[in-house]
């Protein structure tokens, strides 16, 4: 049993989804429930894994006992682990949180449940393969799950999604492209096996090609600039019960496969290396001030999240520009940080959504009357984009500034510091809309005399608060499980 | 990890009592009795002076022996802890707080009663923030924890600033976030580039840096990517505008922010940067401490000039303490041991004799609903305590000897004098008298005999709730300026740590 614990996270939530259809049928919650307990259960074994893996080091798995370099082998290291922590809380959140939307009929109710599954169980996937092409088919379970998710949110979703599915498809082709090219010239998919034969020096050549390739194929999944184009209308117009796991988690996933391919197998003595790094940095620099720029232009949230978003990926991305394992180490917590805080702010929307049914800010006025957790999660979510201490986007910003500064790369800690201003222009100015403005004088349309929401959207709101809160002031625990993975691959 | 039950909390406990309140109050606010939440405001006020009164003893010690409370919380960053650290300097600056936060919060009571505002809750519980902020800041040991709470600091003002929810309150409400926010993320790139070189972040006296880890134009730029955040908030020229901005908020809040919190906390920012991080030397060899003078000069007597022609009382007050600041930057850019000493006292002084002026101003609002002085005419005849208040600290602002303002003044003078600066004495010199010019005429018109405006004729005074805190803190300004160190040997503190930063340098 413990033996098979990488494995058992993954098919959880995936067996879940495969009975999600049937088990419908039989009865309309029965679905609910098992995907609920499945994700549950999932979770706690992830953060037994992560126990296991903190205090005896990085875990081996080969699915089916067939050898590495040719079976299947799940690598779970101390940041896999960490990041598949994060995954199943906010997918369980979401799971909890998507039963109050969404549709009421019986056979899209099923479907919805095991496409969200699906997306839960993709994303897991991806996080945990040690094998390249096993990654592809995560992706792809990842993508196709979530162009549904996006279709499933109204006549808007469904061109969303057809956009989302044109690039996603180039970007799928692309990544096996790339894998391909590296296939035939090692002859292994296997990660580990390749990063021995690459490391002899000899592929160099061959390696930038599909380097080229890979990384607009990330690129593209992760939203990261000038490759964003799919991502707002997606991100706005989503399934409103799922949207926390699309936006927070989603294109997360491909950056940490991103960096398994440059720092884990193409490895920092790659000749090509410190051009790519600067080629992303740059990237990951106009991202950030163009993602903000059209934020501020906004007036829906969704489409102010959804821009952030694109600032934030730049974040994330420039923390591997860097490179230096401090970088590296804010970059995935401000993976976590940003997962929680985008998670946790289309939480809000939704929960805004669903007591007065309206996106607009100017519809805000004084909301923080009627919905204080809401608006308390609100403001520290807000807080932690523009970086204020002590929440987790403060510090995550600290170590990437840090580890520039420790490379000497001044104009990255200036950009970071520029993006912080600009975003905080605009998420106080969403602040000034919920506690400032003059009501509205919204219609609620739902009601209740002891809580200001339904127990499932109420959980997750703590949840996020607590988690920003704590991922700040305890980052250095985060911190140093981070660098036991991280200490020997940065630059 | 640390063992809490060996080390002394009392740091941790003074940051901890304000912030539970500060929650307390947000979240049962709107639903107990507005007594009992006071009554929370102050039993955290009380407990926070018994708190940072017994440190006092501790902080005197300091260099006798190793009696220094120093408290490693957590680690907050990789290799950098969240530490508190008791010395002399930031306990000055914590008595005051923590005094005034009692009177303030008295005064506060009476104000927002006696006028009848709204959102009360919101304004104790931020108000309690911005305390709790300021004592993280005192006896914070390193950057990042002192970082932590100045950022703290500016959030949790921003409520107090847009108290009113209206049109203006918006804007200026922007205007200080714009200034603050700005400044501090500059000063956020500045200690990433500091810990860069120097590997440490530990407030030293007499500073880390040295010009090894710094080359030349590097220093300056790195000091006043520093100092920015200090004296944005300190209201220097040409970075104020803000300040007098701000007004828009209750008279309280303004009190607050002009006399104890806010401001202060950005002088103090400064002195810890220019004499903590970067010391004496590197601050004078790199030019920061001369330019930053110069800017504090020019000031203080432009912001006289602009307080002279301004007739709305509250605004006259506010260029007042943009001028009164520069004062304390003034000091510290001298750098020697007096008026190091002379602009830690002026943080005493200057808190106690203008937030006289502000309460005073405060209570002439509520009485008798009058904002410009021009209306003011034979108000001492009504208000006679409230004037009589107002005008012991005027004369204690332009520096009268036996007022406390006197004692700062002529410390950071004989500081000049002993750097051969005669511009700076003669500019001191000068601001008294202008400090005269634009103060007294308030004082006199207040209490002229001819012309009496007839509905100051019937006596009636401001509430006790307001007049009781502005008559202390009246008191208190002569006490201290005829014995300097009565009561917590506040003098004596800043002495200290205008030695401690100097000895090693001769």
């Amino acid at each position: 049993m413990i033996q098979n614990l990488p494995v058992l996270i993954i098919l959880l939530p995936l067996c879940a989804a495969l009975l999600s259809l049937l088990l419908t049928r039989i009865n309309r919650n029965l679905s609910k429930y098992v995907l609920t307990l499945a994700v549950l259960a999932s979770l706690v074994l992830s953060v037994y894994q992560l126990h296991l893996v903190v205090t005896e080091g990085t875990i081996h798995y080969t699915v089916g006992n067939y050898q590495t370099p040719y079976g299947i082998e799940l690598v779970i290291d101390s940041l896999n682990a960490l990041i598949l922590v994060v995954i199943e809380i906010i997918s369980f959140m979401t799971v909890l949180f998507a039963e109050n939307f969404g549709v009421k009929r019986k056979v899209v109710q099923g479907g919805a449940r095991a496409l969200i599954g699906l997306l839960i169980t993709g994303l897991l996937g991806m996080t945990s393969t040690g094998d390249v092409f096993n990654l592809y088919v995560f992706l792809e379970i990842t993508s196709l799950s979530a162009y549904c998710l996006i279709a499933l949110g109204g006549s808007r979703g469904v061109v969303a999604a057809y956009k989302y599915m044109l690039v996603g498809t180039v970007a799928a082709t692309f990544y096996l492209l790339g894998v391909g090219i590296l296939y035939s010239a090692t002859g292994t998919l296997n990660m580990a096996d390749m990063k021995d034969i690459l490391s002899q020096g000899v592929y160099d050549d061959v390696m930038l090609v599909s380097m080229s390739f890979l990384t607009i194929a990330f690129g593209i999944k992760m939203a990261l600039f000038p490759f964003h184009g799919w991502q707002p209308s997606a991100y706005a117009h989503a399934e409103p019960g799922t949207r926390p796991l699309i936006t927070g988690v989603m294109s997360k996933v491909p950056a940490l496969a991103m960096f398994r391919f440059f720092y884990m197998i193409y490895g920092t003595d790659f000749k090509y290396m410190k051009l790519l790094l600067v080629i992303i940095g740059i990237l990951s620099c106009l991202g950030m001030i163009y993602g903000s720029v059209f934020a501020m232009m906004q007036k829906d949230i969704r489409k102010i999240l959804a821009y952030s978003s694109v600032a934030q990926i730049g974040y994330i991305s420039l923390g591997f520009a860097i490179g230096t394992p401090i970088a590296l180490a804010g970059a995935f917590l401000h993976m976590m940080g940003h997962a929680f805080m985008k998670g946790g702010l289309f939480f809000c929307t939704g929960a805004i959504r669903y007591k007065y049914g309206t996106s607009d800010i100017n519809d805000f006025g004084r909301i923080y009357k009627q919905m204080p957790l809401t608006c308390g999660l609100l403001t520290v979510a807000a807080l932690s984009m523009i970086g204020i201490p002590p929440t987790a986007g403060f510090f995550s910003k600290w170590y990437l500034a840090s580890g520039a500064a420790e490379n000497h790369q001044w104009i990255y800690i200036a950009v970071l510091v520029l993006s912080s201003l600009l975003n905080a222009v605009y998420f106080f100015r969403l602040i000034e809309k919920v506690f400032i403005q003059k009501s509205a004088g919204l219609k609620e349309r739902w009601k209740s005399e002891v809580l200001e929401l339904p127990f499932t959207i109420i959980l997750p709101i703590v949840v996020c608060f607590v988690a920003i809160l704590g991922i700040g002031i305890f980052n250095v625990k985060i911190i140093d499980i981070l660098l036991m993975t991280l200490e020997g691959v940065g630059l | 990890m640390m063992d809490f039950m060996a080390v002394d909390l009392r740091p941790l406990y003074a940051v901890l009592v304000t912030m539970c309140a500060a929650g307390l109050i947000y979240v049962l606010g709107e639903h107990v009795k507005p007594n009992v939440r006071e009554g929370i405001t102050l039993l955290a006020a009380v407990l926070n002076i018994i708190v940072v009164y017994s440190l006092i003893p501790v902080a005197l010690e300091e260099q006798v022996l190793d009696a220094a409370i120093r408290l490693d919380v957590f680690e907050i960053v990789k290799g950098v802890s969240f530490a508190f650290k008791v010395d002399s300097a930031g306990m000055v600056f914590a008595c005051v707080a923590s005094t005034l936060w009692l009177l303030t919060s008295i005064y506060s009571i009476g104000y927002m009663r006696g006028h009848g505002e709204q959102n009360q809750t919101g304004y104790f519980a931020a108000f309690a923030m911005c305390v709790s902020a300021t004592m993280g800041i005192c006896f914070a040991a390193n950057l990042i924890t002192f970082f932590i709470f100045y950022e703290v600091l500016t959030v949790s003002t921003y409520p107090l600033v847009v108290h009113y929810r209206d049109k203006e309150g918006v804007k200026s409400g922007r205007k200080y976030l714009a200034y603050t926010l700005i400044s501090g993320q500059i000063m956020f790139a500045g200690i990433v580039i500091v810990y860069a070189v120097a590997g440490t972040m530990e407030f030293t006296p007499g500073g880390f840096l040295t010009e090894e880890m710094l080359p030349m134009p590097w220093a300056l730029i790195v000091f006043f990517m520093m100092v920015g955040a200090g004296i944005v908030k300190a209201g220097v020229m040409p970075l104020h505008s803000w300040l007098p901005s701000a007004m828009v908020a209750p008279t309280p809040v303004s009190a607050l922010l002009h006399a104890v919190a806010v401001v202060k906390a950005g002088a103090f920012c400064t002195f810890r940067v220019v004499l903590y991080v970067f010391g004496p030397a590197l601050a004078k060899d790199c030019h920061g401490a001369d330019i930053l003078a110069w800017m504090a000069v020019a000031t203080i007597i432009l912001s006289s000039f602009i307080a002279m022609r301004k007739s709305n009382l509250k605004a006259r007050l506010a260029y007042s303490t943009v001028g009164q600041l520069s004062y304390i930057i003034l000091g510290i850019c001298i750098l020697t041991p007096y008026s190091t000493a002379g602009a830690l006292y002026h943080i005493v002084a200057h808190a106690f004799m203008k937030i006289t002026l502000f309460m005073a101003a405060g209570a002439i609002f509520v009485t008798t609903h009058k904002k410009d002085i021009t209306e003011m005419v034979g108000i001492g005849r009504k208000m006679p305590y409230t004037m009589m208040a107002f005008s012991a600290a005027s004369i204690g602002v332009a520096g009268f000897p036996f007022f406390v303002g006197f004692v700062s003044k002529a410390n950071i003078i004989m500081g000049a004098i002993q750097m051969g600066k005669g511009f700076f004495v003669a500019t001191l010199i000068a601001s008294a008298l202008l400090a005269i010019a634009y103060l007294m005429p308030v004082c006199l018109i207040a209490f002229k005999k001819n012309v009496v405006n007839p509905e100051f004729e019937e006596k009636g005074d401001a509430a006790p709730a307001m007049l009781i805190p502005l008559i202390i803190t009246a008191i208190i300004s002569i006490v201290l300026g005829i014995a300097p160190n009565a009561g917590l040997h506040l003098f004596d503190l800043a002495v200290m740590a205008g030695n401690s930063i100097f000895t090693p340098l001769m």
